[in-house]
């Protein structure tokens, strides 16, 4: 208890220093947010004027900050310029989307990557393990967009199982989609997401396994006559499986830039995309909402890594409770 | 140790020799696909409509773009502005990482304060933070240098500060102290001789990082300027015709960068094994 | 010699190495070593710590890491042992107890991990029988349940123990059982030991702890730079005029002075040509020099030195 309000406290100070340093940031952005959100199209002075009046153009800076602040203080995360509704709406709506995305393909990578580091681990120096490695390597080499862009090319274009450009225009709700819709659009993103996913934890379950068949206690259990599967599957896994669902939870922060990427080349309706769309348009609320909504989540994931070391090795929780 | 060597036969494969072999021959790849890229005068790519939308043949190895483009000579145009960028990024970044573990030895305090920074660069999604870089500095190159250098900073310097803090506690610069030399002084005779490697090696590994997020971020609209070659804005455009089939568009620049990409990550690999000989004993 | 229970024959393992630079050598650790063990004897191998002795060990049990080399025969019960026979044989009929506590997986129950991977059905037998054993030790029910982590040091070295002790093993390979322990317990670990050489068991001693040596074992070889010097009774030990080699005998003449520590041995980086001790020796001839001496027989001892192959010849 004691140790989750600390972690609070934590927080707190962590998001108020972001938020600022953040909103600092956009403001001094030689980008004219006007011209921005218009894009190609042309606006009469007039027009201009007015909407430089909406976006506050004419504020000072000091004066935004602690407008701003204040605000967030009372919760109110202010209004979508783009959406012209609530900001905490739209990323309600934006994040859950992404949010089921994100763990979908969490969840499999996490699974599929330590079964395969594992394997790797296992079968050193052998093809099962050079194909895995080789995988490996080449998808953390690559761009998650780019994956995207080739999953996209097979699977809706070559195969035609998936329609191309499911993309809902701005401004119109994620939620007047039927379930179905959505889910028959989570698969190709959730997928690509995985297989880019897979690489990170497979190479480190890979790594850590061989430490650990290097380690005393693995040459012990060898010299007690233990056979090989039987000594991966009882030592190795177990000391292996911890740090592998820490370094998972450490992982969401990458998990956050590639749903971005991949949301963008399909069109899926999460906060990638908002992020994407309220960053081009210059939409200082909604961007501002969305660093500090990722912020939590990425502090969530560390919170979790720390939580399940902290009570879940012996070691440790034994020391708590001294 | 010459006769030494000669007890064990089955070792005439000299890592040595190889690692050497393996990053000469990468080095002069990437150097031949950036001087190639130099020499293209983008002037020169040819608009012909004639020839818009032709899949890969062997007059144009990648294809042609929807402009008549050849799309091999746009993608060697794009790797090279790929390569400069992350050369340039990795560069500053591992300059930063220096400063920052330079300054974090100066006392508890800068130390403390450094580790809240990391903390702090480490608390929001890196590419989100490179979009707020990017957008603060106005976009363009610019903005993607800045934006990547300051993202990649983080390990290098945590690396560095650890190690620093070890030379710092060692007898022999506590004696230096005891003479009265400074800490530039400590810095720069004890402590840069010994950290190099880590320096060099952490260079190089932040260049396949950097070259990557740079075509994401430039792919998202937020880098460089949808005028420029870059590999991002290729396969940015690549989107509006794969519904097309143009499948060519999107595969070539996306291989031919994962290649580049790979390429580094062998040099840094390889290099760091020559360097620190633990790494090459497994 | 027909009922050695253990035969070591020409071993020597080397590793190779990389430098900065991948400048690649060959380190040798352990040369062209030679001995036995009887059954209901204990032989200890006596070299400092650091100096690779435990490979024998490894060497003895199959577990050596892939890039070691190992030349030589090691033979059981008069066979020569292939590497699938050590795999057999090992756990069962030739057991090793560790050094440390960290030969224990720290997230696995000291039970759950003494009783090895047994199929479902047989556990219950299996911890039946893994309690008598530990019972046997002074190790009471609460110890299977705890983490390696919990054990206390006299706790955990009667785990280490009677975990390689449950299978009842007719060749016990100990490698440095004693260091850091209290007086008491490394007082319980030689009875311990000299228990099992009664109960009819060969036990292979390595240490780089003199007194226990010589509480232990009944025959002690030494081991100095990576190289068996000599071999010989304990009582010679004791009386140490009567041992043969210079290095040995010094070694045993300066314990008083050395607070009963063996002096830290020298690792050269280089194997040399001549004799390992040539540099120190007292008695060092030309031929030490440049021939290196053969492990041969001499009254009832194994010596390396040519001062004893000149009265061979």
């Amino acid at each position: 208890m004691k140790f989750l309000g600390y972690k609070a406290v934590r927080l707190l100070i962590l998001l108020i220093v972001v938020a600022a340093i953040s909103f600092i940031m956009i403001e001094i952005s030689p980008i004219n947010p006007v011209r921005a959100y218009l894009g190609e199209m042309a606006g009469s002075a007039e027009q201009l004027a007015k909407l430089g009046e909406y976006w506050g153009v004419n504020v000072p800076l000091q004066d935004k900050v602690i407008g701003w602040l204040k605000d967030i203080c009372q919760l109110n995360l202010g209004t979508s310029l783009i959406y012209r509704i609530p900001v905490s709406q739209v990323i309600m709506e934006k994040f859950t989307a992404s949010f089921i995305l994100m763990m979908t393909s969490w969840l499999i990578s996490g699974v599929i990557g330590f079964v395969l580091g594992i394997l790797a681990g296992a079968k050193r120096g052998t093809w099962v393990d050079k194909i895995i490695k080789t995988y490996c390597y080449i998808l953390q080499s690559s761009p998650a967009f780019w994956i995207a862009l080739i999953v996209m090319m097979v699977f809706s274009v070559w195969l035609k199982w998936f329609p191309i450009g499911l993309a809902v225009p701005v401004g119109v709700m994620a939620s007047q989609v039927t379930f179905w819709e959505w889910l028959h659009r989570l698969i190709l993103p959730a997928f690509t997401l995985s297989i880019v996913g897979i690489s990170g934890i497979a190479l480190y379950t890979r790594d850590r396994l061989i430490n650990i068949e290097n380690s005393d206690f693995f040459l012990f259990a060898r010299a007690r006559g233990e056979n090989k599967w039987s000594l991966i599957l009882r030592h190795g896994v177990r000391n292996v499986l911890l740090p592998a669902i820490t370094l998972q939870f450490l992982n969401f922060s990458e998990l956050f830039g590639g749903a971005v990427l991949v949301e963008q080349v399909f069109a899926y309706p999460g906060i990638g995309q908002a992020t994407i769309e309220a960053g081009l348009r210059s939409d200082v609320p909604l961007l501002l909402g969305i660093v500090l909504i990722s912020t939590i989540f990425v502090f969530i994931g560390n919170t979790l890594a720390d939580i399940s070391y902290k009570y879940i090795d012996p070691r440790i929780r034994s020391e708590q409770d001294e | 140790m010459n006769n030494l060597s000669k007890l064990s036969p089955f070792n005439s494969l000299n890592l040595r020799q190889k690692t050497i072999v393996i990053i000469t021959l990468t080095t002069l790849l990437l150097v031949l696909i950036f001087i190639s890229s130099l020499n293209i005068d983008t002037s020169t790519i040819t608009t012909d409509f004639a020839l818009r939308q032709r899949p890969p043949s062997l007059e144009h190895l990648f294809g042609t773009d929807w402009l008549g483009r050849d799309m091999f000579i746009r993608t060697v145009k794009g790797l090279g502005l790929s390569i400069m960028i992350g050369a340039i990024a990795s560069i500053l970044s591992s300059l930063i990482a220096m400063v920052m573990a330079f300054f974090s030895s100066l006392n508890k305090y800068a130390d403390s304060f450094m580790s809240w920074l990391i903390d702090l660069f480490a608390s929001m999604p890196h590419l989100l933070l490179l979009i707020l870089i990017s957008i603060c500095l106005g976009k363009g190159a610019i903005g993607v240098i800045i934006g990547v250098a300051f993202t990649h900073w983080l390990s290098l310097a945590r690396v560095l500060r650890v190690e620093i803090k070890e030379i710092n506690t060692s007898e022999y610069v506590n004696l230096a102290r005891k003479f009265g030399k400074n800490n530039f002084w400590v810095a720069k005779e004890h402590i840069l001789p010994l950290v190099i490697t880590q320096i060099i090696v952490g260079t190089l590994l932040i260049f396949p990082h950097a070259i990557m997020h740079e075509a994401s971020i430039t792919f998202l609209g937020f880098g460089l300027s949808p005028h420029e070659p870059a590999i991002g804005v290729i396969l940015s455009e690549s989107m509006k015709y794969l519904a097309m089939g143009s499948w060519w568009l999107a595969l070539f620049p996306g291989l031919a960068l994962l290649i580049v990409v790979l390429l580094f990550d062998v040099i840094g690999e390889q290099v760091e094994k020559l360097l620190d000989p633990t790494k090459a004993q497994k | 010699m027909d009922n050695d229970l253990l035969r070591v024959e020409n071993v020597s393992i080397s590793f190779t190495q990389y430098l900065q630079g991948l400048e690649q050598h060959i380190l040798k650790v352990i040369s062209d070593l030679t001995l036995s063990v009887k059954e209901g004897e204990v032989v200890a191998i006596l070299g400092s710590s650091g100096s690779g002795k435990s490979l024998l060990a490894h060497a003895i049990l199959g577990i050596l890491p892939e890039n070691a080399i190992c030349d030589g025969t090691i033979s059981y019960m008069g066979n020569v042992m292939s590497q699938e026979d050590k795999e057999r044989l090992r756990g069962k009929e030739i057991c090793l107890i560790p050094q440390s506590v960290n030969y224990l997986d720290p997230l696995m129950k000291v039970s759950e991990q003494a009783i090895g991977d047994v199929p479902k059905e047989e556990k219950e037998q299996a911890f039946k029988h893994q309690r008598e054993v530990f019972a046997k030790y002074g190790l009471g029910e609460e110890v299977d349940g705890m983490y390696p982590f919990e054990l206390s040091g006299g706790m955990a070295r009667k785990v280490l123990l009677s975990t390689a002790l449950l299978s009842n093993p007719n060749l016990v390979v100990a490698d440095e059982p004693t260091p850091g322990l209290d007086v008491q317990s490394v007082e319980e670990t030689i009875n311990d030991i000299k228990k099992l050489a009664a109960d009819g068991k060969g036990v292979l001693l390595i240490t780089h702890e003199i007194d226990v040596a010589l509480k232990t074992a009944d025959r002690i070889a030494i081991f100095y730079s990576g190289y068996v010097i000599e071999i010989n009774d304990v009582d010679n030990f004791r009386n140490y005029e009567n041992l043969l080699h210079p290095y040995s005998k010094s070694l045993m003449e300066a314990l008083p002075k050395n607070g009963f520590k063996l002096t830290e041995g020298v690792q050269p980086l280089e194997d040399i040509d001549g004799c390992v001790y040539h540099e120190n020796c007292p008695l060092r001839t030309d031929k030490c020099l440049k021939v290196k001496p053969e492990l041969i027989e001499y009254d009832g001892a194994m010596i390396r030195c040519h001062n004893y192959n000149k009265e061979v010849e």
